[in-house]
């Protein structure tokens, strides 16, 4: 015992000798807490940033007055004169109060170390029995335990409290139904120049020649004539349609074409496919003439437009679906169907087939 | 001598109501008419396809020494032994291919790679028009515009106006997608690029447009109407001329060049100025009450 305790002493002798407290080292002043000429140059830096952040304050107001904005504003080195001044104007305002007050901060305020003690993070042990003592009376007196009738309706009532939530957020919209597996195109639908709405022949594309196409009916008419009042889409059906619907035309050499379904979907080498990307849906008119590659500019996904749109880089997981097309009685090109699968992104009732069983079953649909 | 004119007319007067008078009249009027029509006519145009044929021969001229190297001496493209192209055939690509091609620096090509670059046009536009001339009669192709197919400077403001208005929708249909819908250009895969427009010369942009230089499509006249590129063209430059309202465009590529600038410069400047912050302040080792 003795022992022991001679030991103990005798370690904390030694580590008393190695590590002497350093105590704080000696406080050094800043010029401007000695110097009473410094403090007073201190004290006029900072009075002129705050005056400078006044001047920028009333530059400001007068650039909003005077600078001319719009299409025939003044021009300051190609940009427009009053954003660049009200921008750098009460940009300075601010900046200059921050610089000022940090400025009064480092050369004048208060200069003392202060040191704080770290404290544990847990709460005492008295608190922490104090708190279980109180649980486990409430417990005990609620009487949960003891009566599992009273415990299970509890449980019931409060897990059916999520069926108005569910019968709400029902409520919110009808289901999409089938929308999402069909577009505005139909059987001999012609496909127009997106923009003008002009009908395509063959004969006006030269190899090489890509368009931006559209169904003929976004621009409200059928087979050249203006369609029946009620037909016409109008205002957010419109915008859904065209949205939908959008499809590149490109004419490229029929010998390029490697997928047989391409090559039966096409007319003299002109392909038609989807423009919106299947990987989430942008819009993709990005093509490389001399590969036939459309290539998406949101996340580089790529399409062999030569092969049944196949994917050939980039996270798009399906191919870009191909839009028959023939000619109609007066040499318009047209839509020989709706696409005859869903366009754009995945969604969960999507069916994953290749472009052969879905021209199978195309075939058998119409017919051909 | 007016005496002896009468005299002579009067000779002739006399034979007016002759057997022969209609018909010596006739053969009078026939070979006059074909003798003006002989004047006028078939000559000029036979002088302008001699001078075709002139142009074109000076240009073959050319032709041999600056371009046959990749593309052949009869312009019918060149593959190496593994069947790699060296320079595409330039039959059929018309003369507005030739003048944007050479006029823009990018023909002759000085080095293959993923993109052909625009440099210093060595050609005078005559030694151009030649050799275009030379490869246009090779077989038909888009020909040259004339300056009145692309430039706006005939319309009255109301029709500008409309003219940018039509070519900013076509522009943003169909040029957007490579170039940018500031114009300004974009990366294409494997190294190649889509290239600004604002610096590009109208005649350049309409010729690009008929031809599709490079991995670009063409929107041949069946496709964008000449009325429609020249809208297209008045969009262009209406955008030229705007002033950069939302600051400076650092390329117009977006979150990129735009995040760059932010995280660099932005946060770089931030962080320098919160490390002065936080840095020690100027100490001095005298003691206070002991200055001056």
């Amino acid at each position: 015992m003795s022992d022991s305790h001679e030991l103990e002493h005798s370690i904390e002798a030694h580590t008393d000798e190695l590590l002497p407290d350093p105590g704080l080292p000696e406080h050094h002043w800043r010029p401007t807490d000695v110097d009473p000429r410094a403090e007073r140059r201190a004290e006029r830096q900072v009075a002129t940033f705050f005056g400078l952040s006044v001047l920028c304050t009333v530059l400001f107001v007068v650039f909003y007055v005077t600078l001319r904005t719009g299409i025939n504003g003044q021009k300051i080195i190609g940009l427009g004169a009053s954003n660049v001044a009200l921008g750098l104007t009460l940009g300075g305002a601010f900046l200059f109060i921050g610089i000022g007050v940090i400025q009064w901060a480092r050369k004048l305020m208060a200069d003392v170390e202060l040191v704080e003690e770290r404290h544990p993070a847990s709460s005492s042990a008295e608190d922490r029995s104090a708190t279980l003592a109180a649980l486990q009376a409430g417990l005990e007196e609620s009487g949960i335990a003891r009566r599992p009738l009273i415990r299970n309706t509890l449980i019931g009532s409060v897990g059916l409290l999520i069926a108005p939530a569910v019968v709400m957020l029902r409520d919110l919209g009808p289901l999409p139904g089938d929308k999402l597996k069909h577009t505005v195109w139909t059987k001999n639908m012609r496909v127009v120049r997106d923009v003008v709405g002009t009908p395509i022949r063959p004969s006006d594309l030269e190899i090489g020649d890509l368009v931006n196409a559209e169904p003929e009916i976004i621009f409200g008419t059928s087979d050249g004539q203006p369609l029946p009042e009620g037909q016409v889409l109008e205002g957010a059906d419109l915008q859904v349609a065209k949205a939908k619907a959008a499809t590149v035309l490109l004419r490229m050499d029929p010998a390029d074409i490697v997928s047989d379904v391409t090559r039966n979907w096409s007319i003299d080498g002109i392909v038609a496919y989807s423009k919106i990307c299947t990987h989430v849906g942008c819009p993709i008119s990005l093509n490389e003439r001399t590969t036939h590659h459309l290539l998406c500019p949101c996340h580089q996904s790529t399409f062999d437009l030569a092969d049944s749109g196949k994917v050939i880089f980039g996270p798009a997981g399906r191919h870009l679906p191909q839009l028959p097309i023939g000619v109609d009685s007066e040499g318009y090109i047209v839509a020989l169907s709706d696409y005859p699968e869903p366009v754009g992104p995945s969604f969960w009732e999507r069916d994953t087939k290749s472009p052969s069983e879905i021209a199978d079953e195309w075939s058998k649909e119409n017919g051909q | 001598m007016v005496r002896l004119l009468n005299r002579s007319v009067g000779r002739l007067s006399r034979h007016r109501r002759g057997p022969l008078a209609g018909l010596v009249l006739l053969l009078l009027g026939l070979a006059l008419s074909g003798g003006l029509y002989a004047v006028f006519s078939p000559s000029s145009s036979a002088e302008t396809a001699q001078d075709q044929a002139a142009m074109a021969a000076k240009g073959r001229q050319l032709f041999l020494v600056s371009c046959a190297f990749c593309h052949g001496q009869n312009a019918e493209g060149l593959t190496s032994k593994d069947g790699k192209l060296i320079g595409p055939s330039l039959v059929g690509v018309g003369a507005a291919s030739v003048d944007f091609q050479v006029g823009t620096g990018r023909m002759p090509m000085v080095q293959p790679g993923a993109q052909v670059q625009k440099k210093k046009n060595v050609f005078s536009q005559t030694e151009i028009d030649e050799l275009a001339a030379y490869v246009a009669s090779l077989a038909p192709g888009p020909a040259i515009p004339s300056e009145k197919d692309y430039s706006t400077a005939g319309m009255t403001d109301a029709e500008k106006q409309e003219a940018i208005v039509r070519g900013g929708q076509i522009f943003l249909t169909n040029c957007t997608a490579c170039h940018n819908f500031t114009g300004e250009g974009g990366a294409m895969p494997r190294g190649g690029y889509a290239p600004k427009l604002l610096d590009t010369d109208p005649k350049y942009i309409y010729e690009a447009m008929l031809t599709g230089p490079q991995s670009m499509d063409t929107f041949s006249n069946g496709n964008i109407t000449p009325e429609e590129k020249k809208d297209v063209i008045a969009y262009i430059e209406s955008m030229k001329k705007q002033p950069g309202y939302g600051g400076f465009g650092l390329g117009g590529l977006g979150p990129v060049s735009e995040g760059l600038f932010a995280w660099v410069g932005g946060l770089g400047v931030m962080v320098a100025f919160a490390v002065w912050i936080a840095a020690h302040t100027t100490r001095t080792k005298k003691k206070k009450g002991t200055a001056q």
